[in-house]
């Protein structure tokens, strides 16, 4: 009995030793996932060497054409190749999208906390605002905003950053609520522990596997509403080649050229794709309870 | 709560125009600023007031249906979006239809077959149906039955007075909104199946005999619905948000296209109600998906104390 408990506990310290990514890798989604965003953070770091073209030299010429040995996936309405504004564009996609969730991990971060851990009426007006900035639809809200300050990659991402906030922010607050009431809490508080200590070095480091699961699932959904604001003319201005800014000049000549739409289509979908699946198995592999809705 | 944040939320469209750098009159009257037209918008907004007379003013006439009037035009905004509410609002509640008719049935057929191929592909089409954005699923469905076949009409509402016209220019717009939902919906009824499969009370009624149909459609679909219910509210919002891009896609009148060219012609104060507009809805929605979970879910109330 003795020993074998021994050796249960054993396992368990080995297995989580076992890197996360080696489970990911075990699923074949969770491998399809992983090469797919590989593959995109390889692109965004080599995007100058792989680029065949500049991503705004223009060949007016050789405006909307197809696909051809020179442009591999045709040209857009300036001429300009396709290929490389959609590997530039892989740049604007994912530095919007990890700048604009790092915005809301820390506004979220900090108003988790300080909304878990002490309650009351602080907690109440946290809660209202989070609320009401929920209560408006994410596009609406972004829409109204970036009418006001105008379309910039700065204010884009605030916009995003804000409008993700209220997520994490909840999610961090419960997993607060429900960590504080351990007992190794109210025994480090009653050794006179302050709330800085408990916070930092207790509370914070058992949020990480949600917080990581909502990290990676939520990058996906950063890229698609970046890319949607874009295709709007509120994101960020061209020429700067975005993902949603090839949509959407794909969009005015759409009855000159289907090649635009297609391949930016494409991109954002399997962009998505990728993420999504990394992302769902990550949370399976992190949180066993939390499976079954992505478990395929 | 839900009248608290109410009135946070006219609190921060009655002041959010100040976050703009400069005087919002002149940005947003640009080369048109007379100084005739400069009192006006002034005046119309209350930016001549302080902050609690604009908050107190702009609640007042909300409350009274009061959205003002267009500088440029001189109409009622109220008139100008209850021209196009009713567009917007059908084209949501059709999607959500679409979602709920394909995606609720998949997920049962997935979670009754688990782990056989059947399931398997239809996890795989509905993870793809999840990643397709609704902007990108437009315009493509544009570009092939619009441009292409030429079988479905690209742009507008159709004919007034026409519901065939009016069906036929609804399904590119309605199908691409509801693509996402489609596979969102089937993963989540698939789970909540499974889970509830689980259950003891479903183990008595096999162990009693009951036919798996009936099992499945008397007993565990109606609880293992209760979860869908609850997103089909947060749903309803995002489809309305999600409406702008293929109200734009599609050049359909909608609260989308009015907020979008209002931003175009940077006519603050219509953008600013029907943003309103768009949000009161959105409570609303939650609202009743609230009141109809707890009536579905006593146990819910229970543990709200």
């Amino acid at each position: 009995m003795e020993s074998n408990l021994n050796r249960n506990s054993r396992i368990d310290n080995f297995l989580n030793r076992i890197p996360v990514l080696g489970d990911v890798l075990k699923r074949p989604l969770g491998v399809l996932g992983f090469t797919i965003v590989l593959g995109f953070a390889l692109v965004v770091i080599f995007a100058p060497l792989i680029a065949p073209h500049s991503s705004d030299a223009l060949d007016i010429p050789h405006k909307l054409e197809g696909p051809s040995s020179t442009y591999l996936l045709g040209t857009d309405h300036l001429g300009r190749d396709i290929l490389s504004r959609l590997i530039y564009g892989s740049r604007i996609a994912l530095g919007t999208a990890i700048s604009a969730v790092g915005i809301a991990l820390s506004l979220g971060l900090f108003l988790g906390l300080i909304s878990g851990y002490l309650g009351g009426y602080i907690d109440n007006i946290i809660l209202v605002i989070l609320d009401s900035i929920q209560a408006f639809p994410a596009v609406i809200l972004a829409l109204a905003v970036l009418a006001l300050l105008g379309p910039s990659l700065l204010n884009v991402i605030l916009v995003i950053g804000l409008t993700w906030t209220p997520g994490y922010a909840r999610v961090i607050r419960a997993q607060v609520l429900s960590i504080k009431e351990n007992m190794y809490i109210e025994a480090e508080r009653s050794l006179g522990a302050s709330r800085k200590r408990v916070i930092l070095i207790h509370i914070l480091p058992n949020i990480l596997a949600p917080l990581v699961i909502l990290l990676a699932m939520d990058m996906p959904v950063v890229i698609t509403f970046e890319a949607g604001l874009s295709f709007l003319g509120l994101g960020v201005p061209p020429p700067t080649p975005s993902w949603g800014a090839i949509l959407s000049e794909g969009f005015r000549f759409i009855r000159n050229s289907p090649w635009p739409i297609t391949w930016a289509g494409l991109t954002l979908m399997l962009t998505t794709l990728g993420f999504t699946l990394f992302g769902e198995t990550l949370r399976d592999v992190l949180d066993p309870r939390f499976s079954g809705l992505w478990r395929a | 709560m839900t009248v608290v944040v109410l009135m946070v939320v006219i609190i921060i469209l009655a002041l959010l125009v100040h976050i703009v750098p400069g005087d919002p009159a002149r940005v947003f009257l640009g080369q048109r600023a007379t100084p005739d037209l400069i009192a006006r918008f002034r005046s119309s907004m209350d930016l001549d007031q302080p902050a609690y007379i604009q908050i107190a003013r702009f609640l007042w006439r909300t409350l009274h249906g009061d959205l003002g009037v267009d500088l440029w035009t001189g109409r009622s905004l109220t008139d100008t979006i209850g021209d196009v509410l009713p567009h917007t609002i059908i084209l949501a509640w059709t999607s959500l239809l679409l979602a709920v008719v394909v995606g609720i049935p998949l997920g049962v057929f997935s979670a009754s077959h688990p782990d056989s191929w059947a399931d398997r592909a239809t996890a795989i089409l509905s993870i793809s149906f999840i990643t397709i954005p609704n902007y990108v699923g437009g315009l493509i469905m544009l570009l092939v039955f619009a441009v292409q076949l030429k079988v479905l009409p690209a742009m507008g509402v159709g004919e007034s007075g026409d519901p065939i016209d009016y069906i036929r220019h609804l399904v590119m717009p309605s199908v691409a909104l509801a693509i996402p939902w489609v596979g969102y919906l089937a993963r989540l009824v698939r789970t909540s199946l499974l889970e509830v499969f689980n259950a003891d009370y479903i183990r008595s009624a096999r162990a009693a005999g009951l036919k798996e149909n009936l099992i499945l459609y008397k007993y565990a679909l109606k609880n293992a619905l209760i979860p869908t219910m609850a997103v089909l509210g947060v749903g309803i919002g995002n489809l309305m948000g999600g409406a702008v891009f293929v109200e734009v896609i599609f050049n359909r009148p909608g609260m989308g296209t009015l907020i979008f060219n209002a931003i175009q012609m940077r006519n603050y104060p219509l953008v600013r109600a029907g943003v309103l507009i768009v949000a009161l809805l959105f409570i609303l929605a939650n609202l009743l998906t609230d009141i109809v979970y707890t009536y579905l879910d006593p146990r819910i109330q229970m543990e709200r104390k």
